[in-house]
């Protein structure tokens, strides 16, 4: 799976301006509101599925990253959101450490398989450090995508 | 060094929740952990949780999971038996 075909373009925000976890949560999904991903109705239903499964557990899986996320039966089709935050926010991450960049994932809830293959590119990106280190700096939302594009050629050829 | 073949047979597959167990087991031991997908030959490090999410292990794929150290019988048996309860899910 293609990290430029999961990563709503629209979704990618280079300066968060929420400082806490459920405000960077509700800052990305309704980024995926207005891009037309998600239907506004299901918008407050998805924001306490985030978060509860936020609660259960810390999806900040450390080195600076989190990825919170939801599988949802209205979702038609894997939505990935995209904040960096220079300053850091409190995820309660598994590191301690405060975290600088969020992957919010909605994928179906019918389709498991492909919610493994999302986390699959995913974290096949950001277990890189090198990744990460570009990530952590990218100033616009084209800084993002070309990371993403450099990505996900690069497996392409592996 | 011990070495066990394991598949996933909860139908989410491992996915974060189920590989955060993992990872919660593996680190409480000294032994070196690695896992690889049976059809793969790349190893992971099987404490630490973003290279876990990178085998895309959904239901039925087998895994091969190595322990080496003091502890390896103790964790291999921990980790066989995680995954055989299917991580408390369906």
């Amino acid at each position: 799976m293609k990290l430029t075909d999961l990563v709503v373009n629209e979704a990618v925000i280079v300066k968060l301006e929420g400082a806490k976890r459920n405000e960077v949560i509700e800052e990305l999904l309704d980024a995926l509101v207005a891009a037309g991903r998600v239907d506004t109705g299901n918008r407050d239903d998805y924001l306490k599925a985030i978060i509860k499964r936020e609660k259960r557990g810390s999806t900040g899986f450390g080195h600076g990253v989190a990825v919170p996320h939801a599988k949802a039966e209205s979702i038609d089709q894997i939505s990935v959101a995209i904040g960096l935050c220079a300053d850091g926010v409190d995820f309660n991450a598994l590191d301690q450490q405060p975290v600088h960049a969020v992957f919010l994932l909605l994928s179906p809830e019918d389709r498991p398989e492909d919610h493994l293959d999302a986390m699959e590119a995913i974290f096949g990106s950001l277990s890189q450090e090198q990744f990460r280190r570009f990530l952590f700096q990218a100033q616009s939302i084209d800084d993002v995508m070309t990371l993403l594009d450099e990505h996900d050629k690069s497996q392409a050829t592996r | 060094m011990q070495e066990a073949r394991v598949t996933i047979q909860n139908k989410l597959g491992l996915h974060a929740r189920p590989a955060t167990a993992f990872v919660t087991v593996a680190q409480e031991f000294q032994s070196s952990i690695t896992v690889r997908r049976s059809d793969a030959d790349e190893l992971i490090d099987g404490k630490s949780i973003m290279m876990l999410m990178m085998l895309g292990a959904t239901k039925g794929t087998e895994l091969v999971i190595c322990t080496e150290g003091s502890d390896d019988t103790e964790a291999i048996k921990a980790l066989v038996q995680l995954v055989m309860s299917n991580f408390d899910e369906e």
